[in-house]
């Protein structure tokens, strides 16, 4: 199962970069998003996967009755899918303000700070 | 969006997800649920006001600036933190105590507050996002 | 003299740096005056060194320490033996008369407190350098000693020469400095000791290391480039356009000496072997050569001394690298004489240039009158340099010529080239005590008069002070040479100085010949001038200019570098950040042949089929998506059949993240990306679709290949089943990872949140920041005439 999810997970990180070598912006964004996917499933996979048991201990007990799901690959990807959000969610207000600013969404175009043919530094001392 | 039912049914649902969310909260340290996800529906029911009845509205009936719950959960769940400092123990050790109300015994611990922090935390930051988002639409 | 208190000498190395943080605050209350009483820090530090030379004669030595970063054996720690008593005596003694100097010289320059400050710094630096046992602590006043230099070298640093002189200065001696650190560092692992006082009694561990030839190059680095070694001479000269009392102290008298007492210092440990005895005769011999002919050619008073510092250099270098006993008391006596003369003669131009107005020989002439006193020390130092009796320098040129006169080989010719380069000496030697003196009176940019006593007191001692080290020879040698001979040597050494030879011998005629020489070619000066002038121009390129040519060739470089790696193009930076990612993944295993093995059919039943299948579709409809809406829905889609895999296989509380999260995502983007006027679709030329693709797909297969060999080898579940175990017994909570979320792992939790809540703050902030008033009604419409108008600005900067 894990070998298959593997190959999952690869077609996802293939998708994803392969939007985030766009030169549109909206494209990056989507990009982003499902690399974050990809690498949140990469995280719950390398702790292995079991069907259906959830990592619940039940009321009668002081341990799990049997073998439960990975539980801490779950803590680590809960925090991460919540935290991965708000950051798209600030990449895509910054992305919005970039396209104000500059009147564009082609990140090639967009040289603010390196702008085209910049003159040599100066030589002397 | 602004259908008469959305418009409608908006405050409904609304209500029912802060319930919901609430109640999600609490049970998460027994089963599924936790303050994450808690904050999540509740950030999700602020949202959906937003665009039902307006941002403005929205904001009226929060009383506070979302930012500023975000704010109060994370001095809530840093505050809970620092308690087992006072018993000598390390920095997040938890702490218990059972809370005899009305002849049923609660349990309160650290965690929990800490949680509920986690809770407020996610509920305001991202409610914020969301709002400043929408309004941004309806202006 | 007082009693040895060494223990007093931490205080002493420091006192400087106390009095480089006083000295603005007292040019500020007293003007130039300040310099009497600045003078008496250097004075009480003389005082307190000169304790030690009746006990340092005796052949005792002193040491002191006090912890510093103990972590590193690194230790505030002090030798005190002949060679250390006598350099720190020189830079207290010189010290004291340059900040006179300096007092007179500077007089009413704004920034006249600065330089005195500046001046204290490197004395400091120059002190702790001498006197430091521990190697570390060394290297740290070496590199302060050049940092000073730097400062002190660029302190007229509105005018490009100095600039350039300054940064010459620092990146020649500095880079030495780092091949010097490595040099200690291997002494350090070879010999396992640290204090320099250790490391002393170990010369042979040293010399028969199969390290020996590294730490003796890296060592010479660092020598050679702050004693101005050929090919290394060309930043002296150029350190010229510092002020006169810089060069009086810094470039002739003390630091450029810290390499010829680097190689004196660890000549006990590393001298003596065939190849010190080869390189350094032959780079001193070099050098000497090299600097006085190229001094001949000057007609800058500071230039012409310059160069022949670089060739006393050389000389000191050449008589420490025969290793012979004599020749090394020649070094010695050379070394305390060529301080005293040279001092005095560069405060001798310094005040020359102050009171005339210019230091170009040929327009200079006439002066004693006008300049009595300088005249007096001026000929008396120019005595002792030129190696005429009754002078200090006399008696140096004597031990020396008998020294390599004694060699057992190569004595011809190292004679032969001290005897050239002691000639030329003497040339220079009265092109810039006598010439200007004498002669018709010539019209100078500044009427001539004699300077005032804190011009005139420096050079006046100093040379004095090289008369009465001759007229006592005996006990000069007694207290001073002997002690630090010893030092070279490593064993105990008495020396006899006489003034009066006893007997007519083989130095003693070198030295007729030498005067002889010298007066011959004083005659012929200004033709001797040409032809080396013609000489050079046929060469027509030095190590400056190719200074020079390395700097620019640095800078291009770097721009170039700089435009190939950030050509300013946002694609290639991603292109070349996955490219090498997917080379990083995938290389290694297909080196190492350690791929995953081929895994079987995956057993997944219908539905996790089904639900495979819609995530697959999912992210086939984002990337061939026509409209941003098909896009933005199909993003949904794959996103909640990530959710769903997180269902089942055990993880509801994901699971339920997700699909809120998906949600949120799929609201926010089409709130913002409908009313963005956007190209809808990814245009891409075919050969870019071809690289990015590769590189997508590289990554992708790299990923699923790491994560496969992963899950094929043994799962440790030591930390999950702690988890589990404990999670109701000790934190009171039936589900799991909640309670790792807020209990085990809480401070975890408690950083994320602060995440959270930032990335809230600021999406507030770039929601709110606005270039126009008026541009959030404007940016409704998502026009691009809105957007052209908010972007002038930006452009505009």
């Amino acid at each position: 199962m894990e070998a298959g999810f593997s190959v999952l997970i690869g077609l996802f990180f293939a998708v994803g970069v392969y939007l985030m070598l766009s030169r549109h912006i909206v494209h990056i964004l989507i990009g982003i998003t499902i690399l974050g996917n990809a690498v949140n499933m990469l995280i719950f996979t390398a702790g292995r996967l079991t069907r259906e048991v959830p990592p619940v201990i039940p009321l009668e007990l002081y341990v799990p009755a049997g073998p439960t799901a990975n539980p801490l690959p779950q803590a680590l990807v809960l925090t991460a899918i919540v935290i991965s959000f708000s950051f798209f969610a600030f990449l895509l207000v910054l992305a919005f303000r970039t396209y104000q600013e500059l009147g564009t969404d082609d990140v090639n175009e967009m040289r603010v700070a390196e702008p085209k043919g910049e003159a040599l530094p100066p030589q002397g001392y | 969006m602004r259908s008469v039912i959305f418009r409608t049914f908006a405050p409904f649902i609304t209500a029912l997800m802060v319930l919901f969310s609430i109640f999600v909260l609490l049970r998460g340290h027994n089963e599924p649920g936790g303050g994450f996800i808690g904050g999540l529906v509740g950030a999700s029911a602020l949202a959906i006001y937003g665009i039902s009845a307006g941002v403005g509205p929205a904001r009226r009936a929060l009383k506070a600036h979302p930012m500023s719950i975000a704010a109060f959960g994370l001095l809530l769940a840093a505050v809970s933190g620092v308690l087992s400092l006072f018993t000598g123990q390390a920095f997040m050790t938890s702490q218990w105590a059972a809370v005899e109300v009305f002849g049923v015994t609660v349990d309160l611990s650290t965690p929990l507050f800490f949680d509920i922090g986690v809770y407020l935390v996610v509920v305001g930051a991202i409610g914020s996002i969301a709002l400043a988002l929408e309004e941004r639409e309806s202006d | 003299m007082t009693p040895a208190a060494p223990d007093m000498t931490i205080l002493a190395v420091l006192a400087p740096f106390a009095a480089a943080a006083i000295a603005p605050f007292a040019v500020r209350i007293l003007k130039h005056n300040a310099a009497w009483p600045l003078a008496l820090v250097p004075f009480l530090i003389f005082a307190h060194f000169a304790g030690f030379v009746s006990g340092v004669s005796q052949g005792q030595t002193f040491t002191v320490a006090r912890e510093w970063v103990p972590a590193y054996g690194v230790n505030l720690s002090f030798y005190i033996d002949g060679l250390s008593t006598l350099f720190a005596l020189l830079i207290s003694g010189i010290g004291t008369f340059i900040i006179l100097y300096a007092g007179g010289y500077l007089k009413g320059h704004p920034q006249q407190g600065r330089f005195l400050s500046f001046l204290f710094l490197f004395m400091g630096a120059m002190l702790g350098l001498v006197t430091a046992d521990n190697l570390i602590t060394l290297f740290i006043f070496w590199e302060l000693t050049s940092i000073t230099s730097f400062l002190l070298i660029g302190f007229d640093h509105l005018r490009a020469a100095s600039r350039r002189a300054a940064l010459q200065a620092l990146l020649v001696t500095g880079g030495g400095g780092l091949a010097l650190l490595a040099g200690f560092l291997l002494i350090i692992q070879i010999t396992g000791e640290i204090e320099m006082s250790k490391v002393l009694a170990s010369g042979d561990v040293l010399r028969g290391s199969a390290l020996y030839l590294p730490v003796f190059l890296l060592v010479l680095g660092g020598a050679f480039t702050k004693s101005a070694q050929f090919p290394f001479h060309f930043w002296l000269p150029n350190a010229m356009e510092a002020p006169t009392p810089v060069s009086a102290f810094l470039h002739s008298a003390t630091m450029v000496k810290a390499g010829v007492y680097l190689l004196m210092r660890v000549h006990p440990v590393l001298g003596g072997t065939d190849i010190w005895m080869t390189v350094l005769p032959l780079f001193g011999g070099v050098t000497l050569l090299v600097g006085t002919l190229l001094a001949v050619r000057q007609t800058d008073l500071k230039l012409m001394l310059a160069y022949t510092t670089v060739a006393s250099l050389g000389l000191l270098v050449m008589l420490t690298g025969t290793s012979n006993e004599k020749a090394l008391e020649g070094a010695v006596l050379y070394l305390f004489a060529h301080s005293l003369f040279k001092g005095a003669l560069f405060m001798v131009a310094g005040t020359i240039d102050h009171e005339a107005g210019t230091r170009d020989v040929t327009k200079l002439g006439g002066l004693r009158k006008a300049m009595p006193i300088t005249f007096a020390a001026a000929a008396l130092a120019g005595l002792s340099m030129a190696g005429l009796p009754p002078f200090i320098g006399f008696i140096a040129k004597e031990v020396l010529y008998y020294g390599t006169w004694g060699l057992p080989q190569g004595a011809m010719l190292l004679t032969v080239v001290a005897v050239i380069g002691n000639a030329l000496m003497l040339v220079i030697a009265a092109a810039v005590a006598i010439k200007p003196f004498f002669g018709p009176e010539t019209h100078t940019p500044k009427h001539a008069h004699e300077g005032p006593v804190l011009l005139w007191a420096g050079p006046v001692v100093l040379s004095l002070t090289g008369l009465a080290a001759a007229m006592m020879a005996h006990t000069t040698g007694e207290l001073f040479i002997g002690p630090m001979l010893s030092s070279l040597k490593g064993t105990p050494a008495t020396v006899e100085l006489h003034l009066i030879p006893g007997y007519i011998s083989a130095p003693l005629i070198l030295s007729i010949i030498t005067v002889a020489l010298g007066i011959v070619l004083f005659l012929q000066l200004d033709r001797l001038r040409g032809i080396i002038a013609s000489i050079l121009a046929a060469i027509g390129w030095g190590p400056d200019r190719g200074f020079d040519q390395v700097v620019a060739a640095i800078v291009w470089i770097s721009a170039v570098v700089t435009r190939l790696l950030q050509g300013g193009k946002m694609q290639t930076y991603m292109v070349l950040t996955f490219a090498v990612t997917g080379i990083a993944l995938l290389l290694p295993p297909y080196l190492t042949g350690s791929f995953p093995a081929i895994p079987e059919w995956p057993q997944f039943r219908f539905y996790e089929w089904a639900v495979i299948a819609i995530a697959v579709m999912g992210l086939g409809a984002v990337l061939v998506a026509k409209t941003r809406l098909t896009a933005i829905v199909s993003l949904g889609i794959q996103g909640f059949a990530v959710a769903t895999l997180f269902l089942l296989f055990g993880a509801p509380d994901l699971s339920f993240t997700q699909f809120m999260i998906e949600t949120l995502s799929v609201v926010v983007l089409a709130l913002v990306m409908t009313r963005l006027n956007l190209s809808p679709r990814d245009h891409r030329p075919l050969g870019a679709k071809l690289v990015t693709g590769v590189v997508a797909a590289s990554v992708g297969a790299g990923l699923a290949l790491a994560l496969m060999a992963v899950t094929q080898t043994p799962f440790d579940g030591r930390l999950s089943e702690f988890f589990s175990q404990y999670s109701r017994a000790i934190a009171h909570g039936r589900n799991i990872v909640n309670v790792i979320i807020v209990d085990f792992r809480g401070f975890d939790t408690l950083g994320e949140i602060a995440v959270v809540v930032l990335t809230g703050l600021a999406v507030l902030g770039l929601v709110r920041i606005q270039t126009k008033p008026d541009s959030g009604n404007a940016a409704n419409k998502a026009n691009k005439t809105a957007a052209k108008a908010a972007r002038k600005p930006v452009e505009a900067r």
